[in-house]
């Protein structure tokens, strides 16, 4: 197992993506509607997961919370379709900035302390989300029953009706996601979210904003969070504050852990544990937080990095536990 | 003027002063060492000068602009530039990276610039390495740019966190006992190096436990005792002062014949 993803892993990322783009695109000629719609679901999923990607594996923040902004993505676009006619196009950049604005928010006053903290905050952040849209504030949530009659997504007079139609956007929005995540990565600023993580104090004395550079990854990663809600609401038409569940938050969180921090192929092998096997199989789905318990104390115990790790994320784990074996 | 202008400077930790109205000028150009027993407050005194600390009072100017407040990434964009007494490198990074890292306050490219990989983000990046790579060639790291820093033996890391903070552009570096750990070989280098250094135009500031480095490379040497300044001067006058004699080998106590400083 081990050679075998060692090996795997060698094989150039670019040979990777464009074989899965391609099968991607191919998938709705082979698949029914209901194993689109798992996928849809994925792909939704793998945006909530690029996004903690960049706060918890670039940045190497904590972020217990990331299904709040999944909820006010989502509540955001149907509050303005439904109350004010706001098309869903219109209203995409609008969640979107609120998500990325709230996030910014949430995680200023509180980025100069330790990742501990950090965790409970977004944590409460999100139960107070969820219990602001079940008491229906400002009388404009809808409460426990959530919203219904969001419209699709239209535009240039095409609307995305079909579930077939829905995967393509989603894979869209997918594909040029894990591009700027990527570009992201290889540029001034992921450079200085890895010295960040790698040691905070001397980034900051080599002249690193740090507190700039991990709010801006709140930020982002917010704002892909808020993009999933907007795609995940004017697909399925009916939001719920279940959206903004602890339980999602954590399995966002465990698809970036168990996948592999810091790693996009991850994220989608996360996501594959997490949603899609559940999804298929009842068995799975059933057990799946003790399945889920299980996996993460294996990996602990045989994969810390991951599934897929990125490389240097691997390599800060194996340093560490030189460090311990020889202290 | 002085380049950095330090004034009645003051931090106590709980009942404990660690650093007691410090004064110092260091003029552009000049390399100062400054030397003191351990737990003198010397590494204190840097940490109050590069923002790790804030002092409790006192001021520290910088080519005329005040410094206390700032966040240590403003010092450092501002012209200070420092190591640390226990290396700090970024090390599961290559040395090239980690030398880049020095660079991040001169550059500019935000999201956008990285999304978008305008003329100028591809320009600066190519800025960045450009400038990283000049560095290690000066620090003769050059051989070794792609390894990680972990990897680097104690000497080489050394040098890596002097590229490191040069990659800043700084006008003052600021050293904390850039020799400890070094052999005699190493530090008669180090002490070459220090001099080309601040041939470039660059103003030191170091701590020092090796009496021949700091001895042998400063303008001037002050010397730190119990948190307070106890003497300032060249070389030759500051090894002749009564009081560092006293400082160094102690009064007539015993006990500190155990001190290993």
């Amino acid at each position: 197992m081990h050679d075998l993803m060692a090996r795997i892993q060698r094989i150039p990322y670019l040979y990777w993506a464009l074989a899965a783009l391609a099968v991607a695109l191919l998938c709705p000629l082979v698949l029914d509607n209901y194993l689109l719609a798992v996928l849809w679901q994925a792909g939704i999923y793998v945006l909530l997961a690029l996004g903690l990607t960049i706060i918890v594996g670039y940045a190497g923040l904590f972020q217990l919370g990331q299904a709040a902004f999944y909820a006010i993505g989502a509540y955001t676009v149907a509050i303005l379709n439904i109350y004010l006619d706001v098309p869903i196009i219109l209203g995409m950049p609008v969640a979107i900035v609120l998500a990325g604005v709230l996030g910014y928010l949430v995680s200023r006053p509180i980025l100069h302390l330790r990742g501990d903290y950090l965790a409970i905050v977004t944590i409460a952040f999100g139960e107070i989300v969820r219990m602001l849209l079940v008491n229906n504030v400002f009388g404009i949530t809808g409460g426990a029953n959530g919203l219904s009659d969001i419209d699709n997504l239209s535009i240039f007079g095409f609307t995305f009706n079909t579930i077939i139609e829905n995967y393509y956007l989603v894979l869209f929005f997918v594909v040029i996601t894990i591009f700027g995540v990527r570009r992201l990565e290889d540029s001034r600023l992921g450079r200085a979210w890895t010295y960040v993580r790698e040691d905070e104090l001397a980034a900051e004395a080599m002249g690193v904003n740090t507190v700039h550079v991990k709010a801006i990854a709140f930020v982002l990663g917010s704002a892909l969070a808020g993009l999933a809600g907007v795609l995940y609401a004017s697909r399925i038409s009916v939001i719920s504050p279940e959206l903004g569940r602890f339980l999602e938050s954590v399995i966002i969180f465990c698809i970036v852990v168990l996948g592999g921090t810091g790693s996009i192929p991850g994220v989608f092998l996360g996501t594959f544990g997490m949603v899609v096997l559940p999804e298929l199989f009842r068995v799975v789905r059933d057990w799946r937080d003790g399945l889920v318990g299980l996996a993460m104390v294996l990996m602990m115990i045989f994969r810390p990095a991951g599934l897929w790790p990125s490389r240097r994320v691997a390599e800060e784990l194996s340093a560490d536990e030189q460090e311990a074996s020889t202290a | 003027m002085s380049l950095l202008q330090v004034s009645s400077l003051t931090k106590s930790f709980g009942g404990l002063m660690a650093v007691h109205n410090v004064d110092i000028a260091i003029e552009p150009g000049q390399i100062m060492g400054m030397i003191g027993p351990n737990g003198a407050g010397k590494t204190t005194v840097f940490n109050l000068v590069t923002g790790i600390y804030k002092p409790d009072s006192g001021k520290v100017e910088f080519g005329g602009r005040s410094l206390v407040g700032l966040r240590p990434h403003a010092i450092a964009a501002a012209g200070i530039a420092r190591t640390f007494q226990t290396i700090r490198l970024f090390p599961n990074l290559t040395v090239l990276e980690n030398v880049m890292s020095g660079r991040d306050c001169r550059s500019k490219a935000g999201v956008a610039g990285a999304l978008f990989r305008t003329r100028a983000q591809r320009t600066e990046e190519q800025a960045i390495r450009a400038q990283a790579e000049k560095h290690l060639r000066f620090m003769n790291l050059w051989p070794s740019r792609n390894e990680l820093a972990r990897n680097l033996p104690y000497g080489d890391q050394r040098r890596v966190e002097i590229a490191r903070a040069l990659a800043t552009d700084p006008k003052l570096l600021v050293l904390d006992e850039p020799a400890a750990g070094l052999n005699e070989h190493e530090s008669a280098d180090l002490m070459a190096l220090i001099r080309q250094i601040r041939d470039t135009g660059i103003t030191v500031f170091l701590i020092e436990h090796d009496m021949k480095v700091v001895m042998g490379v400063s303008d001037r040497v002050m010397v730190l005792d119990n948190g307070e300044k106890i003497a300032e001067g060249t070389p030759t006058e500051v090894q002749a002062n009564a009081r560092v004699i006293e400082a160094y080998l102690g009064r007539d106590d015993g006990e500190e014949m155990w001190r290993r400083d």
